[in-house]
């Protein structure tokens, strides 16, 4: 097949197992999946899961990654989402990993900021893991609306993340939005979250940095054109030539 | 001639299973997964004129069996198609491809099949005058069958390649406008488009579409497109290519003996990227299960009484 990709480029479906699925906050779950997570490359990826029952996949990126498992955290906001929550210990799973193109690591500098609001806070953990891991200082900004929301907070400060909690109620960390906690000293940026925050943070952010967006997807690697969106750079896919774009490319719709 | 092959307007297909226009991009995302060379040939995205980003996101709605999407023809342009896209298609896939086509004017629809007339790869033109999700063309043209002659005509003066015209079933009578696409020269038709569907979310109580409406498919409206085929494979004697919500191998079949020469098999490919591929794989043991030996041969084959 030549002209596409080498192998270990290539998204791959395959089945995976349920090895852990727990509530770990108001509405938001954690599901470990042991199978072949060797598509999976870099912080920022995301999954897309078969149901049973639904029509289309549901894509959720990725939280953390070990050589036989993909962690993924996900909120309960539709049927989709309900009925994974209920799905126990050693059921199966039809999931496409390797999608999207996750974070460019390369530019962090010595003292990236990261950021992340409600469910945008998964992809926020591989990456610090990674950025720690290449000796980087490491600030998080974890945003929730109110503490039964909140997650993460330890496990970031384990990995040695300087860890700050916002909540919008003011019920556990720093009262206000993410915006409302941000340090003056930092290399660059990485964030993901709902649109509001995102850009929020794009006016409150003085280095460059990188984003991840959601949209509604049909396939989620690149072929139905559902997910597009205009850029400075051309019309890009969010599924595949995202989730993750860079602020200079970023052209807010309104 | 094996087993699965059949003719499609004078060109042998090994297998009668074609990704539909829009669900199969221009091969090389799916070409990630696994040899694409498996298939019959595959429809190309739909192509413009002019690049065309389509309409505002969300684009995409599920519903049960099925999908809705308003895309709204996204595609970099026939001059960016050719000079692009086609040489990357080339390197995964070495048949000959169906080039999907769309307009917004019978001159559109000439000017774009001119220039893809010339694209050696190029099998078939596939016309499409079914687009629900484009205002001022598309599916305009397929609901008036005065219109769709016209593009027709328009489009077989300009190529020797076989044309095959793609309807719309938001029609009222669907055998009227392939009579009239058949009359004016065509040699092929291929039906259903989508269907006009729209879902509305109870929390925003908005449309989920941002266009409000677009296109429903998935295999909710496989007994629509069968129905359809049926009908219009009845009143024509040029090839139908069947599709809407064509999920198996059994499906495969059903539309064949409906009337289809070939099947198109489209929203599967974007839950299951390996759909075109397992439909493929399963045929063989599937006829054999329902005594068929050729394929060819039960085209149209449906017994009443």
């Amino acid at each position: 097949m030549g002209g596409t990709p080498a192998p270990d480029e290539n998204m791959k479906d395959s089945v995976f197992s349920i090895v852990e699925n727990k509530r770990i906050a108001k509405n938001v779950y954690q599901m470990v999946l042991e199978g072949d997570v060797s598509a999976v490359r870099n912080p920022g990826e995301f999954i897309n899961i078969k149901l049973d029952g639904f029509y289309l996949r549901r894509p959720i990126s990725v939280y953390d990654l070990s050589d036989d498992t993909v962690t993924i955290i996900y909120k309960v906001v539709g049927k989709g989402t309900a009925a994974m929550s209920s799905m126990a210990v050693g059921e199966t799973l039809q999931v496409l990993t390797g999608l999207g193109n996750g974070y460019d690591l390369s530019l962090s500098g010595d003292r990236p900021l990261l950021i992340g609001g409600g469910v945008g806070v998964p992809p926020m953990y591989l990456l610090a893991k990674r950025l720690i891991a290449q000796g980087k200082s490491v600030s998080v900004i974890l945003g929730f609306n109110t503490a039964d929301e909140v997650f993460g907070e330890e496990e970031f400060k384990a990995i040695g993340c300087d860890v700050t909690v916002t909540t919008v109620d003011g019920s556990r960390g720093v009262k206000g939005f993410v915006t409302d906690a941000m340090p003056t000293d930092y290399t660059y940026f990485y964030t993901c979250g709902p649109e509001p925050m995102l850009k929020a943070v794009y006016r409150a952010t003085n280095t460059s940095g990188q984003f991840s967006f959601e949209e509604r997807m049909g396939c989620g690697f690149g072929a139905c054109m559902g997910c597009s969106c205009k850029t400075v750079t051309g019309y890009k896919r969010i599924c595949k030539d995202g989730p993750v774009l860079k602020k200079e490319e970023i052209l807010w719709e309104s | 001639m094996g087993k699965l092959s059949v003719n499609l307007c004078g060109i042998k297909l090994d297998n009668p299973v074609i990704p539909a226009s829009g669900t199969f991009g221009y091969g090389y995302e799916f070409a990630e997964l696994y040899d694409i060379n498996c298939l019959g040939t595959f429809s190309f995205k739909g192509t413009t004129r002019d690049p065309r980003f389509g309409n505002p996101t969300p684009r995409i709605a599920e519903c049960t069996a099925g999908m809705i999407n308003a895309v709204g023809l996204q595609n970099p342009g026939v001059d960016k198609v050719i000079g692009e896209e086609l040489p990357k298609l080339k390197q995964c896939f070495h048949k000959p491809v169906m080039a999907n086509v769309s307009g917004f004017s019978v001159e559109d629809y000439a000017y774009t099949c001119e220039k893809l007339d010339k694209e050696e790869q190029v099998g078939w033109l596939e016309v499409n005058v079914s687009c629900p999700n484009v205002h001022g063309g598309g599916m305009s043209f397929g609901t008036d069958p005065k219109a769709a002659a016209e593009v027709t005509r328009a489009v077989k003066a300009v190529t020797t390649k076989p044309v095959i015209v793609k309807l719309s079933p938001n029609v009222t009578d669907i055998v009227t406008i392939a009579q009239a696409c058949a009359d004016a020269g065509a040699d092929g038709i291929s039906l259903i488009n989508t269907l006009l569907g729209m879902r509305i979310d109870l929390r925003t109580r908005k449309p989920i579409i941002a266009n409000t409406m677009g296109g429903f498919s998935g295999p909710a409206i496989f007994p629509v497109a069968l129905r359809m085929v049926y009908q219009v494979a009845k009143a024509v004697d040029i090839p139908v290519v069947g599709m809407g919500g064509v999920s198996t191998a059994e499906d495969v079949i059903e539309m064949m003996l409906a009337g289809a020469t070939a099947v198109e098999v489209g929203a599967a490919n974007l839950v299951d990227p390996y759909a075109s591929k397992k439909i493929v794989e399963d045929l063989p043991a599937v006829i054999e299960r329902y005594g068929i030996k050729n394929l060819s041969e039960i085209i149209g084959g449906v017994k009443h009484g």
